[in-house]
């Protein structure tokens, strides 16, 4: 493994399988007593988030305190960047604290590998603008494979599993972290969406690319609905949120075409009723509960193998 | 990642016990077993990643062929609880598999190939905390080779082995390594 996690491609297919097993096994964590590791005592964990999220910190800051590291919160809101100050300065700072992994969300994509050059800890990217996400990718390469090989999912990666990745693809970077884990994986990826929401140079990523998402759902073993992001978006993309989800959004009618073993995804927080109906999104074949708790298991296996072992040697500037 | 060199016997030190050897000590600590916990009630055998789980299981079939009594057997990952996790790059995780009985209230006998240092059994005491509260905790382990660090003993022991501490010991088992042996040897196991 390298010493950051800034983008799924950083990961091998050896890598990705190593964090899927070690998830796998830190899961049977979760029906103990003590929910806790003595692993990364005395290790510091700063959770740096430029940009409004819950979900993604809690599900790092629970990570990193069952497996006894110290979290240091630190949101930009009501702080120092508030004041002013640049993204360079709050890493001196952190520097200066001790920190041994720095998790980072920003609205700039690129953040994430521009702190990587300014910190002696591990860097791991909590979201950077529209570029990457990868931990939401291992945590959903995770949801499927539990979902979809139960008990014998161990060791195993995702040869043949055919997944599409619906609506918002131009904001996504949930979407691209996917298709880049997901093929690395042996996944095959279709990316259904209207023109206007894929990104230009879509035809470079290792994925297949739809307009019509009825024609891909009976051949679908996974199909992961993305939240239309409506605060990203300054020009009309599509005509209404109405005919959006007439054509793309997953409702009931929709579900019925997937195959019977066919599980639909989510990352979260959802819009209902716009890219996903309220009655697929708490029927059984939605993994959106599970993926939040596969968030705080796999996030431990990336924060273990980071930290958990001998310092990355020092790289020469 | 010591399951995966495979050396072969001759070529990779001096056996000192043999497939007949390990099977009767295995039979041997078996009947210590029955005898200590009188019948082996209430018995919880674990063994430790990567051969004190096959040791664990071969330990309960003999249990069962002597007495007929099922004694439940799992297996106990002790990686996230050792002291020397710093000095080497994070490493891959063994299973813990605990047997639906749980462990609370059991004599949980701790199975390894191997007792050196101490500080694997001395994480073992540790991950077993955190999993439950048993009635007592007891040691087996096929080859006790000296040189502890801890204050750690073991209850049934199926071959003291003297040894210098340049030496290193290897088990191999059946279960792994298609053989069953101990071997003796003055370099590091083949990687």
């Amino acid at each position: 493994m390298k010493r950051h996690l800034i983008s799924a491609a950083d990961l091998s297919r050896g890598d990705a399988l190593l964090i899927l097993d070690t998830a796998e096994e830190l899961a049977s964590l979760a029906d103990r007593p003590i929910k806790k590791l003595p692993t990364l005592r005395g290790r510091t964990v700063v959770n740096l988030f430029f940009e409004d999220s819950t979900r993604t910190r809690i599900s790092f800051e629970a990570a990193a305190k069952r497996l006894s590291a110290d979290v240091i919160n630190f949101s930009a809101k009501g702080s120092s960047v508030a004041k002013g100050e640049s993204l360079k300065d709050t890493a001196l700072t952190l520097e200066a604290m001790g920190a041994d992994a720095v998790v980072i969300r920003h609205s700039a994509s690129g953040a994430a590998h521009r702190l990587a050059g300014w910190v002696r800890g591990s860097v791991v990217n909590a979201g950077d603008g529209t570029h990457e996400h990868p931990t939401q990718a291992l945590l959903d390469a995770f949801t499927i494979r539990r979902r979809l090989k139960g008990a014998t999912a161990r060791g195993t990666a995702l040869d043949g599993i055919r997944v599409t990745i619906v609506g918002d693809v131009l904001h996504s970077r949930v979407a691209r972290s996917n298709v880049l884990l997901l093929s690395t994986l042996g996944a095959e990826v279709t990316l259904a969406a209207p023109p206007t929401l894929l990104p230009l140079a879509v035809d470079t990523w290792p994925c297949a690319v739809s307009y019509d998402l009825d024609s891909e759902l009976p051949k679908s073993d996974v199909v992961m609905m993305l939240r239309v992001q409506q605060e990203r978006m300054t020009a009309a993309y599509f005509p209404s949120v109405r005919e959006y989800s007439r054509r793309y959004g997953m409702d009931t009618a929709r579900m019925a075409k997937m195959p019977d073993h066919a599980i639909v995804m989510h990352p979260g927080p959802m819009n209902r009723g716009v890219e996903i109906a309220a009655e697929v999104a708490d029927s059984v074949r939605s993994t959106i509960v599970e993926q939040v708790a596969n968030g705080v298991t796999t996030r431990m296996a990336v924060l273990y193998l980071l930290l958990g072992g001998t310092e990355f040697p020092e790289v020469a500037p | 990642m010591g399951a995966t060199g495979h050396p072969v016997a001759g070529r990779d030190g001096l056996a000192v016990l043999d497939a007949e050897e390990i099977r009767r000590a295995l039979t041997r600590i078996a009947h210590e077993i029955l005898e200590r916990t009188h019948g082996g009630d209430g018995v919880v055998l674990l063994g430790i990643p990567t051969r004190g789980v096959p040791l664990a299981r071969r330990l309960a079939a003999r249990i069962g062929e002597f007495e007929g009594v099922e004694v439940p057997c799992g297996s106990l990952d002790v990686t996230m609880h050792r002291d020397d996790l710093r000095l080497r790059p994070a490493r891959a995780l063994g299973r813990t598999d605990l047997p639906p009985s749980g462990i609370d209230g059991k004599t949980v006998v701790l199975v390894d190939d191997v007792l050196y240092s101490g500080r694997t059994v001395r994480a073992a005491l540790d991950a077993l905390t955190d999993l439950g509260r048993p009635r007592a905790v007891q040691l087996a382990v096929l080859v006790d080779r000296g040189h502890r660090e801890l204050p750690i003993r073991a209850d049934y022991v199926g071959k003291n082995l003297p040894t210098s501490q340049r030496e290193v010991v290897h088990v191999l088992l059946a279960e792994i390594d298609a053989q069953d042996a101990v071997m003796i040897s003055d370099e590091g196991r083949p990687s």
